[in-house]
Formats: C-alpha cells, structure tokens, sequence
C-alpha cells in the first residue's frame, strides 16, 4: 500500500470516527434530565488575546470571593462554569448560549467588552436568566436599552466624569482642558461626562483629541497640545496608558502641563507598571487599591498575597460582583431555579463590607457608589492612587432627573 | 485535476455520512449543539464561496470576509435603523456585499499571486476601518443590536434553534448546489484553466482578467448569503465580522479543509468551529493548540484534509 | 492643591506653531520610518529570497522585546536584553525555517499557512509565559529627556533610534552591496536554480537570511520597546503596516523597504494629525494605490 492511500484511509477513518464522537457527544448531551441540586454559575470573560489579563483580573477577584464562602451558598453548593468570550461579541454569544442552554447555568455574570455587553442583552432578556455585568461600562446599557433580567454591578462610564468635571473646576482650579481619549463609546462616554459638568461650571474643553483603539505612537497627537491650557485630560486604558504615560513625559509636556484624566488611565492594572512619570495624575474612579477603609485593606492584602499583585479596579468588580451574587443567592435561601426571584433579589440586596465603599442599585439597575478622586503618589518604594477626595452617592444621572437626562442623547464623539 | 482512483472512494460514504448527520439529527440534539451546526452550515456557505477564489480560480483573498460583514450589516442597518420589512432587508443586504465585491474587483483583478494577497487583505482592512469609523451608520465598535428573528418573518410557524437551522440548511444546500454546478460549468472549468497557467488561457482568447472579475464577484455575492445569515442567527453586526482575524481563519478553513473542493472547506469550518468550541471549555490554551493543529495538519496534509490521496499539484 | 497658570498666556504666532508642529511631525515621521524599515527589511528579505509570505514576522518583534524584557529584568543591562532578545529570535526564525517552511519550498501557499500556524502559537505561547500584563523598557538614562531646539521638543531617545536604524541599514545595504554573501543574497532573489547551479547553498542561505530578518524583527521590537513597549496582540498591531510598507517599496528590495518605510511612516504620522477621522485608511490608501497601479512597488522586480 503505497504511503498515500495508507495515509487517505487514516484521514477518512479519523474524519469518520471524529463525526461519530460529535454526535455521540450532542446526543449524549442532549439527553441530560436530571436538575442538579448545585447552583450553577456561568462566568464569561476574555481570556485569551489583548484583554486577556483584564478578563483573568475578573476573574481572579471572583474566584477569591468563591474561596473564602467555600464555593458554598443558600445551602448548596456553588458550580463555576467559566468561558472565554475572546472579547468577540459573537464568540460571547455562542458561548453563552452554551453557558444557558447546555451547561443549564441558574445566573450568568461577566463580560468585559461594552460590544459584548451590547450583544448578549437581547439574548439574556430572550432567555429570562439574571445576568450580572461586573465592568460593562456602556451608558446605555442601564438607561435606554435597560433589561429587566440584567444588573450592573460596576459602573457606567460618564459616571464618575460628571463628578471630576465639577472637582476638576472648582477644587483644581482648572479652567482650560484638552482632552485626549480612545475613540470608542467608552471614550466619548468618558469625555462626555466629564464636559457636562466641567463646562456647566464655567469651563472650556478647547480640543478633544481622538485617538484609535490601535494607536501605539501618540506623537502625532501630543504635538497638537498646546501648551498653554490648564490641563489635558486623558482617557486610556491598558498598554495605550502606559505608552501615553510613558510619552507624555518623553515630549516634554509632563512638568508643564497638568494631567488628568479618567480612572483606567492609572488603574493598577497598568499603574505598577508605569514610572515616575505617572506621579501627580489626578484621576477619578469608584475604586482604588489605596482606598483606606478597613474593607479594602483586608481584600487588597489578601489579593496581594494570593496573586502577587495588587488588585485593580476589574479585580474589585467580581469580588463585589460577587458578594452581590451570593448575596442575592441567599436571600432567596438558594432557590436558584426561581429566576424572577433571583433577579428581584439582585436589584434589592445591600451588601456590606464592599472594598469600594456603599453600594446601592438605582431603579435603573446601576450602582450608586461613591466616586473617589485619586492622585498618584509613591509610598513605600510602589506607585498608588491615594484618594484625595471622594463624592459620596453618586448615580449614573449625576445630579439630574432621571427623566430629563434620558431625553437627551448619548454622549458622542 | 482530480484522479479518480481507488484511493478516494472514501470520500462518497463520508459525505453520506456527513449529510445524513446535517439533515436528520439537529431535532435529537441539544440547543447548543443544534446551534453550532447551524454556525457550519453558515460558516460553511462563506468557505465555499471563497474556495471559489482561491481553489478554482487560484487568486488567494485575504480579505473575503469583508462581502460577509458588509451584507450582514446591510441587513443590520435596514432591519433595525430603518425597519424595513424581512425581504428588504435581505436584498439589501445581498445587493451591499455584492455591490462592494463588485467595485473591490475592479482594482483587484488584475493581480495575481502574493500581490492579490495583499491588495484584498487592505481592502478587508479598510472596510473594517470604515465599520468602525462611520459611527452613525454602523454603530462603531458597539455594532448594532436588536435585528429580529428570521423564522416568523419569513412565515414559519415554529420560531428556534432547529427551525433556524433547517432553514440555514436550505440556503447552504441551495448555494453549495449552485457553487457546484458554477464550477463544473465552462466558466468554471476556465477558471480553473486560469488557475493552472493563465499564460495559456489567454492565448487561447480566454479573457482572464473577465474571469478573474466575475469570480471576485460571484465570490462575494455568496459571502453575502452567508452574512446575511450570520445576522440574523446572531441577531446582532460587529465589526468582528470583517476584521483581519476573521479573514484569516476563515483563509485556513478553506486551505486546511482543502481547497478546490467545495466539500474540504466545509469540513474545514466544521472542524474549526468544533474544535474552538470544544477545546475552550477545557483549556485557556485552545489558541496554542489551535495553531498546533494548523502546522501539524499542513505538514501532513499540505493540500488539505479533503485532498488527501490526490496527486501534489504544483 | 491647585496650581494655577499664570494671568499672562503666552500665544504662540500662528505661523511659528505651523513650522514646530512641522518640524516635530517630520522627526516622528523618521522615527516611525526607522521601526518600520527595521521590521520590513526582514519581511521583504524572506520574500526575496524564499517567496515566503511570512504572518509570524509580527511574532519575531514581538518575542524580540519579550525576551530583552526578561534578561533586562534580571542582569539590569538594557545591552544583554537587545543581545540575547537578537539571538534567541534569530535561532528561532532558523529553526522555524529549516524544520518546517524548508519542506515546503515550492508551495507557497503552504508555507504562509504554516507561519499563520505559528503566528497563533507564539502569541499564546507568549500569554502563557509571560502574562498579559503590558510593560515598557527602560530608556537608557543617557538617552532620556529631549532636545529642545526653540520651541521644538523632540525625545532624544526617538532621534537615538532613527540614528541607528539609519546605520543598520547602511550596514545591510553594505553587505548585500559589496560582499559576498550579499553577492549570493542577490543571486539567489534573482534566480534561485541558477544560483543553486552555480553553487550556493540555496538551503543553508535561506535559513541564514530568514534568520536576520527574524532578528531585524525582534531588533526592531527592542528599539521600540521603552516608546511602544510590549503587550499581547502587538505582533498583528504591527504586521499590516509592515506589509503596506513591503507593497509600496517592493518585495523583495531593501532599498524599498527603506523608501516604502520612510513613505508610509510620514503619511501615517501626518494623516493622522491633520486628517484623524480617517487614520484607518491613511495607511491603507498607499497600499491600495500602489497595487492598483504598479503591484511591484517602487524597486520591486516583477
């Protein structure tokens, strides 16, 4: 038998057997009855490419929360079904409808990506499947295009902006800003918020400088910042953070123009990271690892010890997200399998002792938490955000009605 | 050309096989499972569609998933900023992408080789360029949400997964039926001429640059089938439709399943979506073995699964 | 405490602001430039010489400022990172090419699937070793800072780079000019069976050229690294531009890669500070263009 016909026959042979093993696979799973008597959580982030660390981040705050509860809840124990979304919105998709259909999970929680925030929400309200969302930051997601089956446990991106805008002007003293930002939703979600207010005081944004998700090399914008505006804003995240850091001093603008910015932009995801350069920024955000509460010290020092490094903001969403969860689990003395219970449970629960502080859902499904103004300082040899200031309560309408600011439009570019 | 030797007559009774699966077990499956064939099924329209390209007519596109997004948003925009009615909706879609195809190719067809490779990998960038940017339409990175389902609009009685499916598989047994009979038309058969030495087929009087530019389009017109389904089974457009990553994986699907076949790129979507799907839920590494599985089947099947046992072509 | 600016703003002339913001965007044009030839000029080499169109390039900068991150880290010496990043990513490239492109010589389309396999290997290779977390080298301390010639403020570092990819590629176009083995480079681009009828090694040569354009790559990443840094995904970041860059030079040509560098470094930095609505298309546009009209690119050989 010459090579080639051998190899044929074990390529038909293999194609057949791996037919015969999928459906025998499907069908199998097809066939599970039996409801089991865990409760089965489905868990979904990026783990894989350029979100990856965010997603493991997530990721790891929850799985800490799950081991210090025992992975147990309501008197059951707790199933964890964790998923790779691939920061994919149809990737997400899929698996979620694995998590929901297959895997039979009683509540979903996760997601990164505001698109795959976006995406999911008509399939979970299709489904009737609470679904919590630990750092989808999209606006909308909790005004107009709200679900009932869908709570928020993180933030809403203009959220803490409206309440820097005002610190920015009256405590600062700033009056003159360019901003520079991602050019997504998230940016303008940002920037829009933080302009609201900002000007409402009697402020100026002079420029908004718009830079793409795949921007590296932020020369070309930095020469246009004029260097006699009071101070540049800045809205970035991950290694787009630590590059812009990294090159707003190399231009020279780092001692002569003020910086500011956005939480994510010294998040301690990127913020150890980072070098003298980033001393100074003040930014605004409803967490830091340097939060000086009895709460936080225990998460962050057990966080610490566990991961070796220090918790960022996405580490904080799923530890609280978590204790959400459970907590919500609870009050329901763990019946799971009544999801409207389940859900109402989620916008009613109060836990406490959340690292970030009090927290409560707005009728809207958003948190009201407190946004804590931060500025980056060393302390014993390592870089933190000390919180400097904070504004208590605040919700994703800042200080309007509810009804008004929905009338308006979205924040845009 | 294929021989049609001893050593592949175990390709009829693996697609017997293979059809027999598609078509009677979806109602004895679960959701999930149901729902990753119905991904195949579509996948596999948009696999054959560019086997067209780059098996018969020997042009490589690196950018083919582009005509997919552009029909897929076409329905997106239609479906939901509009609110046009169903079949509006998917003769504009159909009408975008292949529209777009149609200009692509003018620039296009007169490459060949590692040049065609490039020029259709900018052209898929710059469309993906301009699903993010052109944010009133498009919705930008957040894409758009919210298209309805297919099953009720176009007067099905039952709506879900296997219902869906069925109806996927009608348009993928349509299309595959019409791929097949384009190729084993003469024009099909002059493409593949073109394939194996242009040179000649001009001399015969063969307008090859003609041929390459109805392929191109042909090409992109059942991408566009493909992405038309593809929103309407996610209910949601991305600009992940068309992005580079999705150009490349569906460029290996074909030449992994085997190009030139029609059927090899079919089992190559089957095999990826699978194995992605399978994989991740027991590994975070299923991209390392991903890529492991892409070298190890190359060095063993350079021609492709489906190919195996054919004479090497050159 | 706030800080307050000064009543009296200084207002820069109009016309002095054009020609700094002139001035600068040219410099980082020339920064951009000397990263991209370092990254093209091994692409279009291994195009050259094997007709390899290879995806994983992307990955070889990549590992390249990964590794010098690593012993930089542990020696403290920014020079034994650039070294061993340089060697170990060129035995890499070797390897890569011997073992598993070699075989497939006359199938390029085989070949290029192979770097797509390896590409997604690398890069999650690369996660599982290293994490997800992005990171930056650090500048030389006698490099830090800017010039500051009147109003103009460009980092040294950036000039630094742009001085040495200058010298690089004088370097290469010495060898491939006027040496043998640059002789043999040639001929081999050329016409590799008569080059191999005369004599030369076609095998061992494509491994060695594979293998310094696998280390142009990771050079290339080592240079970037205190500016750009290094971060999962960065090795697709970069590939398509290095691609457009191959295009409008011509495959094949150093001294293509060079111009087409230089060509696409100063419309990408100028595009997207005077037209930032379409910095998407400001690369691509070239490249469209330069296919549309003449695929070879400006040295390229048919």
């Amino acid at each position: 038998m010459e090579p080639r016909t051998a190899k044929a026959r074990v390529a038909s042979g293999l194609i057949a057997a791996l037919v015969a093993l999928i459906a025998a696979a499907a069908i199998s799973s097809a066939q599970t009855g039996t409801p089991p008597t865990p409760i089965k959580i489905g868990f979904m982030v990026p783990l894989s490419g350029g979100n990856a660390q965010n997603g493991r981040d997530i990721l790891n705050g929850f799985l800490m929360y799950l081991d210090e509860i025992g992975y147990r809840a309501g008197g059951r124990k707790i199933d964890l079904i964790v998923e790779d979304d691939e920061a994919i919105p149809a990737v997400g998709l899929t698996k979620a409808r694995k998590l929901v259909e297959r895997d039979e999970v009683h509540v979903m929680a996760g997601a990164l990506l505001s698109s795959t925030g976006y995406a999911l929400a008509p399939y979970i309200t299709s489904m009737k499947i609470p679904m919590v969302y630990p750092v989808v930051s999209a606006d909308d997601l909790t005004q107009r295009r709200r679900s009932e089956w869908i709570v928020r446990t993180g933030w809403s991106g203009s959220q803490p902006n409206h309440a820097f805008g005002e610190y920015a002007y009256r405590t600062l003293g700033i009056r003159s800003v360019v901003t520079i930002a991602l050019d997504y939703a998230f940016g303008w979600e940002s920037v829009g918020g933080f302009e609201r207010t900002f000007v409402a005081q009697g402020g100026q944004i002079r420029q908004k400088i718009w830079v793409p998700i795949s921007v590296h090399d932020f020369a070309p914008y930095l020469a246009q910042i004029p260097r006699d505006v009071d101070a540049v804003y800045a809205l970035l995240l991950g290694r787009s953070a630590l590059q812009f850091m990294r090159q707003y001093q190399e231009f020279g603008l780092k001692g002569r123009v003020r910086l500011i910015g956005g939480g994510t932009t010294t998040d301690e995801h990127v913020l150890p990271f980072m070098g003298d350069e980033a001393l100074g920024t003040v930014t605004a955000l409803h967490y830091s690892a340097a939060l000086d509460t009895p709460a936080n010290k225990a998460f962050a020092e057990s966080y610490r010890t566990r991961y070796k490094k220090i918790p960022s903001y996405y580490s904080e969403s799923m530890y609280t997200g978590g204790k959400w969860l459970i907590a919500a689990i609870n009050a329901i003395d763990g019946r799971v399998e009544d999801r409207q219970a389940l859900v109402d449970a989620l916008r009613r629960v109060k836990p406490e002792g959340l690292p970030r502080g009090p927290v409560e859902l707005d009728e809207y499904g958003n948190p009201i938490e407190n946004v804590y103004i931060r500025r980056v300082e060393r302390v014993n040899g390592q870089l933190q955000n000390t919180v400097i200031d904070m504004f208590p309560r605040v919700s994703q309408f800042w200080n309007f009605d509810p009804a008004r600011y929905l009338s308006e439009p979205l924040y845009a570019r | 050309m294929a021989e049609r030797s001893a050593t592949r007559a175990w390709r009829k009774p693996v697609i017997a096989l293979l059809v027999a699966f598609l078509v009677f077990s979806p109602p004895f499956l679960s959701a999930y499972w149901v729902g990753l064939l119905t991904q195949v099924v579509i996948l596999g329209i948009l696999a054959m569609s560019l086997d067209l390209l780059i098996g018969y007519t020997g042009l490589p596109s690196l950018g083919h998933a582009g005509f997919f997004g552009v029909a897929a948003y076409g329905v997106g925009v239609l479906s939901t900023t509009y609110h046009a009615g169903v079949w509006t909706s998917i003769a504009g879609g159909f009408l975008a992408g292949t529209l777009v195809a149609a200009l692509f190719g003018l620039i296009v067809s007169h490459v060949r080789d590692v040049y065609f490779l490039m020029i259709t990998m900018a052209l898929g960038m710059v469309l993906w360029g301009l699903s993010f940017r052109w944010i009133p339409v498009t919705g930008g990175d957040n894409g758009i949400s919210g298209i309805p389902r297919l099953e009720g609009l176009i007067g099905l009685p039952a709506s879900g997964p296997v219902p869906f499916y069925y109806v996927a598989l009608l348009v993928f047994a349509a299309c595959a039926l019409l791929m097949a009979l384009l190729v084993r038309s003469p024009f099909g058969l002059t493409l593949q001429g073109m394939r194996e030495h242009e040179p000649r087929m001009r001399s015969l009087g063969f307008n090859t640059w003609l041929h390459g530019y109805l392929s191109y389009v042909g090409a992109g017109a059942f991408a566009s089938i493909a992405g038309i389904m593809w929103a309407y089974y996610n209910g949601f457009v991305s600009p992940t439709y068309l992005d580079l990553t999705a150009s490349s994986e569906l460029f290996l699907m074909v030449t992994l399943g085997g190009p030139a076949t029609l059927v090899g790129p079919v089992i190559g979507a089957g095999a990826i979506v699978i194995l992605k799907n399978v994989m991740s839920a027991y590994t975070a590494r299923w991209l390392l073995i991903l890529g492991i599985v892409y070298i190890v089947t190359i060095l063993w099947a350079p021609q492709g699964l489906w190919n195996l046992g054919q004479r090497r072509r050159a | 405490m706030a800080r307050r600016q000064p009543e009296v703003v200084v207002r820069e002339a109009a016309g002095t602001r054009q020609v700094i913001y002139l001035v600068t965007q040219t410099l980082n044009g020339l920064f951009s430039a000397a990263l991209l030839f370092l990254i093209a000029s091994g692409l279009t080499l291994a195009f050259g010489v094997m007709r390899i169109v290879n995806i994983a390039h992307g990955s070889f900068y990549m590992l390249g400022v990964y590794v010098a991150y690593t012993v930089a880290a542990r020696t403290s010496s920014l020079l034994a990172g650039t070294l061993l990043a340089v060697l170990v990513v060129a035995a890499v490239g070797f390897l890569m090419q011997r073992l598993f492109l070699r075989r497939f010589a006359a199938q390029p389309l085989a070949q290029m699937m192979m770097t797509m396999g390896f590409a997604l290997f690398f890069r999650d290779a690369a996660l599982m070793i290293w994490g997800g977390d992005p990171f930056t080298l650090t500048t030389p301390r006698w490099l830090a800072g800017s010039m500051e010639a009147g109003a103009v403020v460009f980092p040294w570092y950036r000039l630094f780079v742009i001085l040495v990819a200058g010298l690089v590629g004088a370097g290469l176009w010495i060898i491939n000019d006027r040496t043998l083995i640059g002789a043999r480079v040639r001929a081999t681009v050329d016409d590799p069976e008569i080059a191999a009828a005369m004599g030369i090694n076609v095998a061992r040569l494509s491994g060695g050229v594979f293998a310094v354009g696998a280390a142009l790559a990771a050079f290339g990443g080592v240079m970037g690294g205190p500016i750009l840094g290094g971060y999962p995904g960065m090795d697709f970041d970069l590939l398509p531009l290095a691609f457009v860059v191959v295009i409008v030079g011509g495959m094949g040509s150093l001294k293509g890669a060079l111009i087409g560098a230089i060509v696409v470094g100063m419309i990408d930095n100028f595009g997207k500070a005077l037209v930032p609505e379409l910095s998407y298309f400001t690369l691509f546009a070239p490249m469209v263009l330069m296919l549309a009209l003449r695929p070879t690119g400006l040295y390229g050989r048919a």
